[in-house]
């Protein structure tokens, strides 16, 4: 099993319960720019330590966020590709609708893979519905645009011998030819984000790696969909390499000490949907239909959306921001403990969803301190990663289809 | 038609008067349009996309809504049409006009979105509905929001359908650049009708200031305001409206 270390690089000073929204609306007044230097300067280090531990790195982006300072994955990769030596780059990733020059972005992943000789993963994710605020992105059909840049991002990696002109619905270019050109041909990895299992099949047929973030057993459905995908292709049942996995991971030599490490991380899922209401629903986000239940459904005062709950082992959902560690630890959301605890943690969940190659450890989040992240790595890295590549393989037999809802 | 199902209002008969809903959707201005009925024939679609009209492949832009009505004008052959439009109608009113008024007797823009006068750049002349709350935005639609904003729990199945592809509809055409046209106003001169521009006196969208900027910005309008209204006067004072309407036909000789 591969490891990626993932934070979103907090801002967690800012952090409020009484702020109505950590994103979008949250004046940068309340950043203090000397403290985010040094707080961009110690994650660059914390990275760097995964590197001579072995660990890979994870990198995502938000925008107008104390959630998350990564403004541009390939920034960050830009600094990372130097600092590292070793370990492999992932971006998931660029949020490509919302990016109003996809030949730009081809042009980065481009450099990302030449500065790190070849180390580059790149992923693209379509963003969250709050995203469309501050990158001005038109929701209304905004899976037709994340298809058409990709497409344009996928040809200008590949083209060499001519340059090439692109006249498409949303984006409309004279000249491509980017240089450079990447190191890992025809192009690097590609990995895309779902939460849902509806992409799973078109991610299956990209031959992309598929990463799910804080499903659960939910992830079960998505991964399905992939393998189901792959066959019906002929292609056989997927490697497992091609299932990744996004939960938070906390260790220590005693249990209690992991799980104060865990709920200091978990600050990511709970500050996560602390939004204004007007930012989860933008119009057309959705599909029609999904929009108007949504509506029927916001009538119920006890109504958990998905998006911001977690299932537990009794099929019950919990809102994110109010779980306990251990309900966090049941839905298969937080691997917390000591490392015995943890592996079999994590081999319980790889044996549920039958098996998965890449766990996107978010071993550091929140507020939790350079001490403890440091020792979470070390020691994580010590006694849990090797025992992970002893995960034995899951038999996995495809259940039947569900019939469509 | 064409552009495939249109969902149609067609009541009354005499002066063809088109109307043109806001972003709302066509089934709010009902009560408007019942009353205006009475002093002519009255045409109103779902704008495409928005109710249960088709949305054709590619329309994005209220240039397209602008040839849509274009074409609808002449699909019915209306002639010396009186166009009122409300907010993001009044806007396709203007994207209309703008084109040819050949069919056109006269304009009646209520609210009007659609143009920027402002030069900072960072004024905000149109409050952007999708960055405040949902109960700030009631109280700068209606005098009397709680009168007009039904739960959810109110509406049929169906019905949310209609509130939810309106929704997006109105987003298409309206998210960026925000409810406005920047080269609209450099054609404002080719709308050789009488207008009358209409305001809710107490509109918290789109302030008096810009209708009276529109009035002046047209050729031949004249501005009024309706009391007891904020961005939807046609919704909250339908009699009044249609008063203003009336009057308006009968200054420019044009009652029926």
């Amino acid at each position: 099993m591969r490891v990626w270390q993932f934070s979103e690089q907090p801002y967690y000073p800012a952090w409020d319960e009484r702020h109505e929204s950590l994103r979008n609306s949250l004046p940068n007044r309340e950043l203090d720019p000397a403290v985010a230097a040094r707080l961009y300067s110690r994650y660059t280090d914390e990275w760097g330590l995964c590197d001579e531990l072995g660990i890979n790195i994870m990198v995502n982006e938000h925008h107008s966020t104390a959630t998350c300072l990564t403004s541009c994955c390939h920034l960050t990769l830009a600094v990372l590709a130097h600092a590292t030596k070793n370990v492999r780059l992932l971006s998931l990733g660029t949020p490509l609708a919302n990016r109003r020059d996809p030949v730009r972005v081809a042009e980065e992943i481009a450099m990302v893979d030449c500065y790190s000789q070849g180390r580059y993963e790149v992923g693209f994710v379509r963003g969250g519905p709050f995203e469309v605020w501050p990158a001005n992105s038109q929701p209304v059909g905004q899976v037709r645009r994340f298809d058409e840049a990709y497409r344009l991002v996928m040809k200008a990696l590949t083209t060499h011998d001519r340059t090439f002109s692109w006249e498409g619905e949303f984006f409309h270019e004279r000249l491509v030819n980017i240089w450079p050109r990447p190191v890992q041909q025809p192009h690097p990895p590609l990995w895309f984000v779902s939460i849902g299992p509806g992409p799973g099949a078109w991610i299956a047929e990209q031959k992309g790696t598929v990463g799910t973030f804080l499903t659960g057993r939910d992830s079960k459905l998505l991964f399905d969909t992939y393998r189901r995908r792959c066959v019906a292709l002929g292609w056989g049942m997927p490697s497992v390499d091609k299932l990744a996995y996004m939960g938070i991971v906390a260790v220590a030599e005693t249990e209690a000490k992991a799980k104060e490490r865990a709920h200091a991380i978990a600050g990511y899922i709970r500050t996560a949907p602390q939004l204004a209401p007007r930012y989860l629903s933008p119009p057309g986000y959705v599909p029609t239909r999904i929009a108007a239940q949504a509506m029927r459904m916001s009538t119920d005062p006890d109504y958990v959306p998905a998006y911001v709950s977690v299932v537990l082992g009794d099929g019950s959902r919990v809102h994110q921001r109010t779980a306990t560690i251990d309900q966090l630890i049941d839905a298969h959301v937080v691997f917390a403990g000591t490392p015995d605890q943890v592996v079999r943690q994590i081999g319980a969940y790889h044996r549920y969803v039958g098996g998965f190659g890449n766990l996107l450890m978010m071993g550091h989040g929140g507020a939790l301190s350079h001490k403890d992240t440091v020792d979470n790595f070390r020691l994580f890295a010590r006694e849990v990663l090797p025992r992970l590549q002893e995960l034995p393989a899951v038999p996995y037999e495809l259940p039947p289809e569900r019939p469509a809802r | 038609m064409r552009q495939g199902t249109v969902e149609l209002f067609d009541r009354g008969t005499g002066r063809p008067i088109l109307f043109l809903h806001c972003g709302e959707g066509l089934e709010p201005s009902l009560p408007l349009l019942e009353r205006l009925a009475r002093n002519g024939r009255v045409v109103a679609a779902s704008h495409p996309g928005f109710g249960r009209s088709d949305l054709p492949a590619g329309f994005a832009r209220v240039d397209d809504l602008a040839y849509f009505y274009l074409d609808l004008l002449s699909h019915l052959d209306l002639r010396d049409t009186l166009l009122v439009g409300a907010s993001f109608g009044a806007w396709i009113a203007l994207e209309i006009a703008v084109r040819s008024t050949a069919r056109l007797r006269g304009l009646v823009l209520a609210d009007a979105v659609g143009l920027r006068f402002a030069t900072d750049e960072t004024a905000v002349e149109i409050v952007d509905i999708y960055d405040i709350p949902q109960d700030d935005l009631d109280r700068r639609s209606y005098v009397e929001p709680q009168r007009w904003r039904r739960s959810y729990d109110a509406y049929s199945d169906e019905e949310l359908m209609v509130i939810a592809r309106n929704r997006e509809a109105h987003c298409l055409y309206g998210w960026s650049p925000y409810m406005h046209n920047p080269g609209l106003r450099r054609w404002l001169h080719r709308i050789d009708v009488p207008s009358l521009v209409l305001w809710g006196e107490a509109d918290g969208i789109v302030s008096a200031d810009y209708g009276r900027a529109l009035a002046a910005a047209l050729p031949k309008a004249r501005f009024a305001t309706i009391a007891g209204a904020a961005h939807h006067p046609h919704i909250e004072q339908p009699d009044r409206f249609a008063a203003a309407v009336d009057e308006f036909l009968r200054g420019i000789g044009a009652a029926r």
